[in-house]
């Protein structure tokens, strides 16, 4: 059953898919880095902690960088009410930016990182081995290649179409995430000058534009499975987004606390930061008024249900989880330590990871030709999934701010001489480590389970 | 209010706000790579801290290490290592002999991969360490052990 307004929007469907592959492959190596935490010398020779963890983070932006693009050529032709410009070349740089993903992934696992920059030529225009951007400098500019091509594609359907608030934000927040990449090419000598501005693509990515992508896959999903009024959902999505880049640009001041800049930063950042809970609070009452002020009942249950569950998690992981320690006097002590860890952990869940399956719940139905809603028995299934991952993921940020907790209490607060070194605290985290591991395996089956809900169909009736 | 607060205002809000609070970042991020001169000893950045920094983003050491407290939390703090191992006495002899120590082979414990550095390139690391110590981070990390 076709239930797609537009054919075009099909294109969004290797998007998806793929970025769910990768997703597995984030998961697996998380759970491999949680192991080494506690037998450090597990596969070390092997996989070495940082081949991993540059694994399962790249993975993880690269899969969300995938959603946040099949959510774009999912909705915007539908919010522009005309077919995508050209659904040939959202699949020429899907095949593109899928092999250029995967080459540059088998790159880190089959030879040393060292290798990986000498024959991709790091020498002459030095990019790599920063946090994040450790691909090699080809890999980031086929990056921008397909931004490129994917911000014409999507530009040209928005300007022969309608302009709805939700397309321009959409497309405000794509732009901001290809420009503020750029600064990933800019690595200069001096450390000081390298760390300042590497923070205009991390910062400014995650508490930045991608709140923007983050608001306008919300507000399409809330029209869809709520029906309330356009007018009212965008007027707030307005809001939301005014607050978080209000609260957001300046708040990039709570990572110069500690470089080589002037110590305003460390009020500019603690008072900006501290507003940036607000745009997420004020997501979550938004999401629930507007389920309850439904008009209709969509039969997707599901998709409802992450979007409830994307905003109370964001809430969570980046409001409440960053606002913990993002004033100065408290950074002084937690700044580098798992309490960073735990915040990233369920920011990234929360509002990112849990948005692109909001928008996968709503549209895959429909993309797969299965009709408005998968069959009661498969959203069963995939709330499973939901809950298992969601659940997962609260206990996996419980333990590590334990970790965290303890370990500013044992290697930060005392004087030199008294505290204890950082090898021998994180011996002393052990107990820690082994709960978010067990964690982290229930978080994966509920990727399983989800997953599994792709593939439950309605019991036949005997 | 909500009749009264249109969703055009919403928007004139979004963007005046955004560009006016970016525009302040922008100010603000001038002036402090203005100040950054004095904080940062520039001036010290010699050939050799220039290779060390280099030598320290090809072998990928911010997937373990952290630097000022960013980077993977795995492994322990290194822009104070200079001072916590031996300084200006005996942090180059010590340095040394670690990364030529590597890996440990202890059993259960972190293994630091075995990175190959010959004494030259190990010289320009340690050169980039001792000058990443010396900048001024607004007196982070709280005690030497990082």
């Amino acid at each position: 059953m076709n239930t797609l307004k537009y054919q075009s929007q099909a294109v969004a469907k290797p998007y998806f898919v793929f970025a769910m592959i990768l997703f597995v492959g984030q998961i697996l190596f998380g759970l491999l880095m949680g192991l080494q935490y506690v037998v450090g010398d597990i596969v070390g020779g092997l996989i070495p902690f940082n081949v991993a963890r540059m694994v399962h983070t790249n993975l993880l932006i690269v899969w969300l960088l995938f959603g946040f693009m099949g959510a774009a050529y999912y909705l915007v032709p539908e919010e522009a009410e005309t077919e995508l410009h050209s659904p040939k070349l959202a699949i020429a740089l899907f095949w593109i930016f899928a092999a250029a993903g995967v080459a540059t992934i088998l790159g880190y696992l089959l030879v040393p990182y060292a290798t990986l920059a000498h024959i991709t030529g790091n020498d002459l225009w030095p990019t790599m081995g920063r946090e994040f951007l450790e691909q090699p400098t080809i890999t980031k500019i086929g990056i921008v290649v397909v931004a490129l091509g994917f911000l014409y594609n999507l530009g040209m359907t928005i300007l022969k179409g309608r302009k709805t608030a939700i397309n321009m934000v959409m497309m405000t927040g794509l732009i901001g995430l290809a420009v503020f990449f750029l600064f990933a090419f800019y690595n200069p000598t001096n450390l000081a000058l390298d760390k300042y501005f590497w923070w205009f693509v991390v910062h400014l990515w995650v508490e930045g534009v991608w709140e923007l992508i983050m608001g306008a896959i919300l507000a399409f999903v809330l029209i869809k499975v709520t029906g309330v009024d356009r007018e009212v959902i965008e007027k707030w999505l307005y809001v939301i987004i005014a607050m978080a880049l209000i609260s957001g640009i300046l708040g990039t001041g709570h990572h110069f606390y500690w470089l080589m800049t002037p110590a305003y930063w460390q009020w500019v950042g603690s008072i900006f930061s501290a507003i940036e809970p607000l745009p997420f609070f004020a997501m979550v009452l938004y999401a629930f008024n507007m389920v309850n002020r439904r008009r209709r009942e969509h039969p997707n249950k599901a998709a409802t249900l992450w979007a409830l569950g994307t905003s109370v998690m964001a809430f969570l992981g980046a409001g409440v989880w960053g606002f913990l320690h993002t004033l100065a006097p408290v950074n002084y002590y937690t700044h580098g330590t798992q309490i960073t860890a735990a915040h990233g952990h369920m920011a990234f869940y929360g509002a990112y990871a849990m948005i692109v399956m909001t928008i996968m719940s709503y549209a895959m139905p429909k993309l797969r030709g299965v009709g408005e809603a998968n069959c009661n028995r498969a959203q069963v299934v995939e709330m499973w999934g939901f809950w298992l991952m969601t659940v997962g993921m609260v206990f996996i940020t419980l333990f590590l701010t334990g970790a965290g907790v303890l370990q500013v209490w044992l290697q930060r607060l005392p004087e030199s001489g008294e505290a204890l070194s950082f090898m021998a605290t994180q011996d002393k985290l052990a107990i820690f480590y082994w709960l978010r591991e067990i964690a982290g395996v229930v978080f994966l089956l509920g990727l399983i389970a989800y997953l599994t809900s792709f593939f439950v169909k309605e019991k036949k009736a005997a | 209010m909500s009749e009264r607060f249109t969703k055009g205002m919403a928007r004139n809000i979004y963007y005046g706000g955004s560009i006016f609070f970016f525009l302040i970042f922008l100010a603000l991020t001038f002036h402090t790579t203005k100040e950054m001169p004095k904080r940062d000893h520039r001036e010290n950045i010699t050939e050799s801290v220039v290779r060390g920094k280099a030598l320290w983003e090809d072998n990928n050491c911010i997937g373990c290490h952290t630097l000022i407290g960013e980077g993977a939390y795995f492994a322990p703090e290194l822009a104070n290592v200079y001072d916590r191992r031996g300084g200006e006495a005996g942090f180059k002899a010590f340095f040394n002999g670690w990364m030529k120590a590597q890996p440990l082979n202890i059993p259960g414990r972190r293994q630091m991969p075995q990175f190959n550095l010959n004494d030259q390139e190990i010289d320009d690391l340690a050169e980039f360490l001792k000058w990443t110590s010396e900048m001024d981070d607004n007196n982070w990390p709280p005690n030497i052990e990082g």
